[in-house]
């Protein structure tokens, strides 16, 4: 008995071992920006979470914008379609910015690209009331780097659960 | 703390003398003057009195060591080497052998006494002009011993009012957020300290983020904006009693706030709908005023010094830029129109000049231009830097700067900066923690 469970463990061990050698290499293709940008807006999945299976948590936009790309759009009606499958549930757009710009601009550049999602939300049948908009300028990235990939990744706006 | 002045009682001994040393500070600080900062003499019963309550063990060295060091920072003088020094201090103070002092090429000598009385810090001190052989000014404090920094800050400023003909800027106190921990979750204090990096204190406890604080004119309350129980909010502070309050009753975020120069109003941007616009509260009767009306982002309002006009920062024309407009929001001028993104406009004090942040070109870039925008000139250019503010004689501006991370993500920093007017001397001010949004306070003492 105690022989096999070293034995599992050691397994285990080895299989983790093999999903984390495999995660390196991903991460190698991962950080190349060709295949995670289009212009300057991250197109790419690593920092996305899901709301429910289908239904990414955040979009992305390019420098200074505040417009949904089409991808955005997307998102933004699988959220959308959530919502009203779930019509319990209310929810906060965190809209944020990269560093690279002054910190009082950057407050009101989170705040409109948060609203640019909830009036998108609405658009297709979410209520306002539902939806609480809170910007966090530059103040919370992502990505802690310095270079476009990070900065590409912290200019978003993020659907939160609130209840 | 130290509010009202506590110092007692300050008297003028007035002096005629032919000033023959003067500092040019509208120029590059290239020759600083050399002079002596003679120890403030002390004798034995004084020294140990003071020693005692201070725990320092000579308080007259401590008040000229301030003096020293304020004196070099502002990089228009250069104090001498005390070693150097031929003649002791109590000498000194009553007739300097000015041969000595020139000898070592001091043009001039502070030289001055320190008495314990009656509990009391009792300080004169005297600017000599060593190549006329003449006092310049003599002048005398008493306060309580616990001011004993704040008297070598007084001192300087006198001296540096003295020989430069403008208000000095040491007896005053820099606010700003004390920051900590990774760039994801960066920990935010808000802090205060003596303009030298001194009496460093923390104000919040960093249990929710807190951005741009700013002193009001008599430097006893801050406004500043904090994300207390996740609702970003401009908040107001009375630094003595530690009681915070909202700024107004706003369905959203309310953000950048400064005070008017008579302290009366607090300005600041509301963001609501994907627009930002600025509006005004009234401190007394709580009246609110929407200022600008327009589908842009108008936020980072700034007063002149009269208050009959505010500049700000608009991207009505597509990108940031810099505005003037009447206090009411009429009037609207675009100032700014080189190539790339201003923000971060702030009115100098002596009302000529606006102080801003540029970002061109993957830099940024602190810069002065006029009022009407014209004489554009960038003082300093980095990887990341902003938010300047004046200080109180509208000659030095402190801002503060970020440090790239590696590819790694690792190897960042902030800290607070100083700049003169000129373009020179580039210091950085040390804090315990990293810094950034510093507030540079009103003199305390007049």
């Amino acid at each position: 008995m105690r022989l096999n469970k070293i034995f599992k463990n050691t397994l285990l061990v080895l299989a983790a071992c093999l999903v984390l050698s495999a995660c390196a290499t991903k991460k190698e293709v991962a950080t190349d920006i060709q295949g995670q940008m289009q212009g300057d807006v991250y197109t790419g999945t690593d920092t996305v979470e899901y709301l429910a299976d289908g239904v990414p948590d955040r979009v992305f936009f390019a420098t200074n914008e505040s417009i949904l790309t089409t991808a955005s759009r997307e998102t933004l009606r699988a959220q959308a379609a959530w919502l009203r499958k779930n019509p319990n549930i209310n929810v906060v757009l965190e809209g944020h910015a990269d560093e690279r710009g002054t910190r009082e601009y950057n407050l009101a550049l989170g705040e409109r690209r948060a609203n640019a999602a909830k009036d998108y939300l609405m658009t297709y049948g979410i209520s306002s009331d539902r939806i609480t908009v809170l910007s966090y300028g530059k103040e919370r990235p992502v990505d802690s780097g310095s270079n476009p990939l990070a900065w590409s990744k912290n200019r978003r706006s993020v659907t939160v659960k609130a209840n | 703390m130290t509010k009202k002045i506590l110092i007692l009682l300050l008297i003028l001994i007035p002096i005629k003398a032919n000033a023959l040393i003067e500092v040019d500070i509208t120029r590059g600080n290239l020759n600083p003057l050399p002079l002596a900062v003679s120890p403030l003499s002390i004798d034995e019963k004084s020294r140990k009195g003071f020693e005692k309550i201070l725990k320092k063990e000579n308080i007259g060295s401590e008040i000229s060591n301030i003096v020293e060091n304020n004196l070099r920072t502002s990089g228009l003088f250069n104090p001498l080497d005390k070693k150097a020094f031929l003649q002791a201090p109590d000498i000194a103070n009553l007739k300097p052998r000015f041969e000595d002092w020139n000898l070592i090429k001091a043009q001039a000598l502070i030289t001055g006494k320190v008495n314990y009385v009656d509990d009391k810090l009792r300080v004169e001190f005297r600017l000599w002009d060593v190549l006329a052989a003449k006092e310049m000014m003599a002048l005398a404090f008493t306060t309580v011993p616990n001011n004993w920094r704040r008297v070598g800050h007084i001192i300087s400023d006198k001296v540096y009012e003295r020989l430069t003909g403008e208000k000095g800027y040491f007896d005053t106190r820099i606010i700003y957020v004390s920051e900590e921990g990774p760039k994801t979750q960066r920990v935010k204090k808000l802090a205060i300290m003596d303009q030298d990096g001194a009496n460093n204190k923390f104000l919040t406890l960093g249990n929710e983020l807190v951005l741009t604080p700013r002193f009001n004119p008599a430097s006893q309350m801050v406004t500043y904006l904090s994300y207390f129980k996740n609702m970003p909010r401009v908040y107001l502070l009375d630094i003595e009693t530690g009681t915070q309050e909202v700024v107004g009753d706003f369905p959203g975020m309310t953000f950048a706030p400064r005070f008017s120069p008579d302290g009366k109003k607090i300005i600041m941007s509301f963001a609501k709908d994907g627009k930002s616009d600025i509006y005004t509260m009234d401190l007394e009767n709580r009246i609110v005023e929407k200022i600008t009306n327009h589908p842009s982002i108008d936020t980072s309002p700034s007063y002149s010094p009269d208050g009959k006009y505010i500049t700000f920062n608009s991207d009505r024309s597509g990108y940031q830029q810099i505005y003037v407009m009447k206090n009411d929001g009429s009037d609207v001028k675009r100032i700014s129109f080189g190539n790339g993104l201003y923000g971060t406009p702030v009115w100098s004090p002596r009302g000529d000049l606006i102080a801003f942040t540029k970002l061109h070109k993957g830099k940024f870039y602190i810069g002065v231009m006029r009022t009407d925008g014209s004489g554009e000139r960038l003082l300093t250019e980095n990887y990341y830097q902003e938010a300047p503010s004046w200080s109180p004689n509208g000659r030095v501006l402190i801002f503060y700067r970020e440090t790239k991370t590696n590819s790694k993500g690792e190897g960042f920093s902030a800290k607070l900066w100083s700049i003169d007017l000129t373009g020179y001397n580039e210091r950085q001010i040390k804090t315990p923690t990293d810094a950034s949004d510093p507030s540079w306070s009103s003199l305390l003492s007049n």
